[in-house]
């Protein structure tokens, strides 16, 4: 049953509002939404669940690409959505409930997006 | 003709810092004379970025940081990021360590679920009912001390298994413990059910049906309150596959129906204590030698006690892991805590609070 963690599927941003109205009118549960910053692009996941069931999709986009809000689909989006757009700076553009970069009390302006010195 | 006249509108700012809050969450309520209308919620008043050390610590050091990011989630932190780790390559523990692992989560559960209701308790001012709680929990605190080393943060897991064993007789005095325990739960159990100023504060508050609680995505014992059959454990992660429980839930909907979860639960992780303990094979080893790095990508999910857990991790193949993300149970269930806030009376507002269980040191890894 542990094998939900490998199934990630790649999507075309275009697809993405599509996808989660599907997953909605299935009864399928947002269960967490990600950015991450790697070889100078973001990788978003979005995964759904359906019980035990888990699919999660996976975004590869370049960094300045405006991508649109599945929040007015799925409420539970605006608060990993402001997270994206806060940490990592994603574009994201329509969230339901927008903070305007004030969703997290933090000092420096998109921490996420540079890499650290290892 | 008379005027209708609307109510105004008053924000009233709840926390950062209030009495029932031990760690800092800040929601702006609108109210309608003494009904909120709508809350809005901000956080990040401790966020530490914890995730993204993971680019300056190499993948066995970063266990230390996982279990850091909350100090009553802890072990299970650490060991889903073990978890996670540990599939991307392919390894199997022993099958002794996937029982201790299993026995340290349940403990962890016994004094996370005995820590909110203490809190709950405060919460509507019966003390002694919050001593209680507390004075319990000491129990298992003391427990998880004498066979890791720590009372919260346990440094047991690493990738690949357990750092340490633990002796026959710490195992006989765990099941001691737990029986203790179940012991002095029994009373304390049965105020938090049948207590008249217990029910009039929780029964009927706060509701969120089952289609709610599938739309605003909440997790663990808020979702399963309402009557959602769903608990990672039975995944079978760690040993729990060679456990045999069954799920607890209500369809109650209602702040009640979410401490009789809670209570329910906390006697289920007593059974799958002793079930786990009877079970547990005799081995010398509880972890197993790791060969190169990780690479290739794993969302590993957990039962924590207030829910559901994800830990994504992202590897490249160096000892430096690309991307770690924790999504935490109370991240989850803050969308579920505004519903519930709308519509219910001001004084209402912190117990409905409490009820989501909130851990915002781990919102705010």
């Amino acid at each position: 049953m542990e094998n939900y963690g490998r199934n990630i599927v790649e999507i075309p941003l275009e697809k993405l509002v599509i996808v989660a109205s599907e997953e909605r009118d299935k009864g399928h549960r947002l269960a967490q939404a990600c950015a991450s910053y790697v070889n100078d692009k973001y990788e978003l996941l979005y995964s759904f669940v359906d019980g035990y069931e888990m699919v999660t999709y996976k975004l590869i986009i370049d960094t300045d690409t405006e991508v649109p809000s599945i929040s007015r689909i799925c409420f539970p989006a605006f608060t990993y959505e402001n997270e994206m757009k806060e940490l990592f700076g994603v574009k994201i553009k329509g969230i339901v409930t927008d903070y305007n970069d004030k969703f997290y009390r933090i000092q420096t302006k998109t921490p996420f997006l540079k890499k650290g010195d290892k | 003709m008379s005027e209708i006249i609307k109510p105004k509108r008053t924000i009233i700012p709840f926390g950062p810092q209030h009495p029932v809050l031990p760690e800092p969450i800040h929601i702006d309520l609108v109210m309608e004379d003494e009904t909120v209308v709508d809350a809005i919620p901000s956080v990040g008043f401790i966020h530490r970025g914890l995730e993204k050390l993971v680019e300056k610590k190499d993948y066995n050091e970063m266990v230390y940081v996982a279990e850091r990011i909350c100090g009553i989630c802890s072990f299970m932190h650490g060991m889903g990021y073990c978890e996670a780790v540990e599939h991307i390559m392919d390894v199997e523990i022993p099958d002794r360590a996937k029982y201790l692992r299993t026995i340290w989560c349940e403990f962890s559960r016994l004094h996370s679920h005995l820590l909110w209701l203490g809190l709950l308790a405060d919460g509507f001012g019966f003390e002694a009912l919050f001593n209680e709680c507390w004075r319990i929990r000491e129990k298992v605190l003391d427990m998880v001390e004498l066979t890791t080393g720590g009372r919260l943060i346990s440094s047991v897991n690493k990738v690949g298994g357990l750092i340490k064993d633990v002796t026959p007789e710490m195992l006989k005095a765990m099941k001691e413990t737990v029986i203790q325990v179940e012991k002095e739960l029994k009373p304390v159990a049965n105020t938090f059910l049948n207590d008249y100023s217990v029910k009039s504060r929780l029964c009927g508050s706060g509701i969120l049906t089952k289609e709610e609680a599938i739309a605003l995505g909440a997790c663990g014992p808020m979702m399963r309150a309402s009557g959602i059959e769903v608990d990672l454990r039975k995944t079978g992660y760690a040993a729990y596959d060679n456990i045999d429980f069954d799920i607890i839930t209500s369809n109650d909907c209602d702040g009640y129906a979410r401490c009789a979860v809670r209570i329910g639960e906390l006697f289920q992780s007593v059974e799958i204590v002793r079930q786990a303990i009877d079970k547990i094979p005799d081995s010398e080893e509880v972890s197993v030698k790791l060969k190169g790095n990780p690479k290739g990508e794993f969302l590993m999910r957990l039962e924590q006690p207030r829910g559901e857990a994800f830990y994504y991790v992202e590897a490249n193949g160096t000892k430096f892991i690309d991307r770690f993300r924790v999504r935490t149970p109370t991240f989850a269930n803050l969308a579920p805590l505004i519903h519930t806030l709308k519509g219910a009376p001001f004084a209402d507002v912190p117990l409905l609070v409490l009820t989501i269980d909130p851990c915002i040191s781990c919102t705010e890894r």
